[in-house]
């Protein structure tokens, strides 16, 4: 490859151009016109307008996208994450178009894509699923469903993600009254209003294990990230490895996790969601077809730069290590820095007067400098910050010094929230589960 | 009594629930606000009757602006 047209904005797109500048790959990337002082827009070779602020005039516009790409005679296109990665109709498009898209084949994207249908193949393939339900079509199928399988219940859209259109219920009424509005959601947010619920498990934690495989049929894991810091369904920090799974829970979350990649004859990077409960069970939540917004601390400790493999699995070449090859050292701890009330955690979208980042050596993934404008149109991430260290202990030492001595002012950021984070004996003890922000405030 | 229902961030207003003189309880939701992917409802902090709407859907607002008056 040499050419490679960037699908995406802010931190990912730099992400994506520094490992193509490495390997001498040139970049074209795409902006919106309120994006344009972003600094991945001048760190690629060539910059393209696609469209107003709203992602749906620009980021999702896949036939503007192509045409770009085409005119700009590149070789593939990478999606990122989040926009249009996971949307197979555009990987398809990109593939009769010529080009290559980098991520896994259209019809992987679509079977993953649509949970229900994840959950039946995982289970047809003996990987444990949350107990659920199919489809549910009436008040009167999620309500029989919800008895069968005991409330607390999680309803869920089939086609969601992000820890967009789920809401708990914990009895009959809840579920009603939810089942209408998740039902009109989905259909708004993801095109159609397949829903199911799923028994919802307490004090679980959220760990996923990352996958890559080739063209030629090898599959191997890249250990796990614990993604148990959440708020809103959504995750605030990620580690690896995880701090409190037992490493015999590890090893057999892996091999589910490669049973999964091989059950759908995965292609490139991958992560498989796992949602653990006390006991150390294990249940498949859904698998992300895609580059995850927290793979840097997979790169930390395994010396792996993942989104160059992306592109060498995408241009055909084999994976040059064996799964006996990898070797995980130390620890690392991904923050991700929002924009928005570190309480309330509503957003806080406006221009960034000052930043200064703080001491110490962290791998800041930014999507924003000093004097940009951080809009209400798109994601509140405006850089993830990432430390490691031989230890979890050195890790946290490091982000308490560089947190303590970080300062932006002109937005308000969640960085309050990390420090007392870094204080909370929960969060310390390595024993937290996903409810560890709610108790916490 | 007058009351108002104030922006919590900024962002655009999705969807405007209400119009002039409805009458709408407590706890009604009168406002969706949308900003970073995220969607606020606004409810109504009384019951009343809503005496001005201030906003369209659509409109960009700042975090403090009155979007409803009500009228208890």
């Amino acid at each position: 490859m040499k050419k490679i047209l960037v699908a995406n904005r802010g931190e990912i797109a730099s992400r994506i151009i520094r490992t193509c500048k490495k390997m001498g790959i040139e970049t074209v990337a795409i902006y919106s016109e309120v994006d344009k002082d972003l600094p991945y827009v001048h760190e690629a070779d060539n910059s393209v307008c696609i469209g107003a602020g709203p992602v749906s005039q620009s980021y999702l516009k896949m036939d503007k996208i192509i045409q770009i790409a085409l005119s700009n005679q590149v070789d593939a296109i990478h999606p990122g994450y989040g926009l249009l990665s996971e949307n197979h109709e555009f990987a398809q498009k990109v593939i009769n178009h010529g080009l290559i898209f980098i991520g896994p084949t259209p019809e992987t994207i679509l079977s993953m894509g649509d949970k229900i249908n994840a959950r039946q193949i995982m289970k047809s393939h003996s990987i444990p699923v949350v107990s659920g339900s199919q489809l549910v079509q009436s008040e009167e199928e999620v309500l029989n469903s919800a008895s069968e399988i005991g409330y607390p219940v999680m309803l869920k859209a089939s086609s969601g993600g992000g820890g967009v259109g789920m809401v708990i219920c914990e009895n009959d009424q809840e579920l009603l009254k939810a089942y209408s509005s998740v039902k009109k959601r989905a259909k708004l947010l993801f095109g159609n209003d397949h829903i199911f619920i799923e028994k919802y498990i307490k004090n679980a934690r959220h760990i996923e294990v990352q996958i890559i495989g080739d063209q030629f049929g090898n599959i191997i894991h890249l250990f796990e990230r614990d993604c148990s810091v959440q708020r809103r369904n959504q995750k605030v920090i990620e580690e690896t490895h995880s701090p409190s799974l037992s490493d015999s829970a590890k090893c057999k979350m892996y091999e589910a996790a490669l049973l999964a990649a091989k059950a759908v004859s995965y292609v490139n990077a991958g992560t498989v969601e796992f949602i653990v409960d006390e006991d150390e069970n294990f249940y498949f939540l859904e698998m992300n077809t895609r580059l995850q917004v927290e793979h840097p601390i997979t790169e930390k400790i395994t010396g792996i730069d993942l989104v160059e493999w992306q592109i060498r699995i995408a241009q055909n070449e084999p994976l040059a290590f064996r799964q006996e090859d990898l070797k995980s050292n130390g620890h690392a701890i991904e923050f991700r820095v929002y924009a928005e009330d570190p309480v309330t955690f509503f957003p806080s979208p406006g221009k960034i007067e000052n930043l200064k980042w703080g001491e110490g050596n962290v791998r800041i993934d930014t999507g924003y400098e000093e004097g940009n404008q951080v809009s209400h149109f798109y994601d509140p991430l405006i850089a993830k910050c990432i430390v490691s260290g031989e230890t979890r202990n050195e890790c946290l030492n490091i982000a308490r010094r560089f947190f303590e001595t970080t300062r932006i002012s002109g937005i308000k950021t969640n960085i309050p929230l990390f420090n007392r984070i870094l204080e909370s004996p929960e969060f310390l003890s390595g024993d937290y589960s996903t409810n560890i922000l709610k108790t916490l405030n | 009594m007058m009351n108002q229902v104030v922006a919590q961030m900024a962002g655009t207003v999705f969807q405007v629930l209400v119009g002039k003189g409805d009458k709408v309880e407590q706890g009604q939701i009168v406002i969706v606000l949308e900003s970073m992917k995220m969607e606020i409802p606004l409810e109504s902090e009384i019951s009343g009757t809503v005496s001005e709407v201030l906003v369209q859907e659509g409109d960009f607002v700042n975090e403090g602006d009155v979007l409803v008056v009500l009228e208890a």
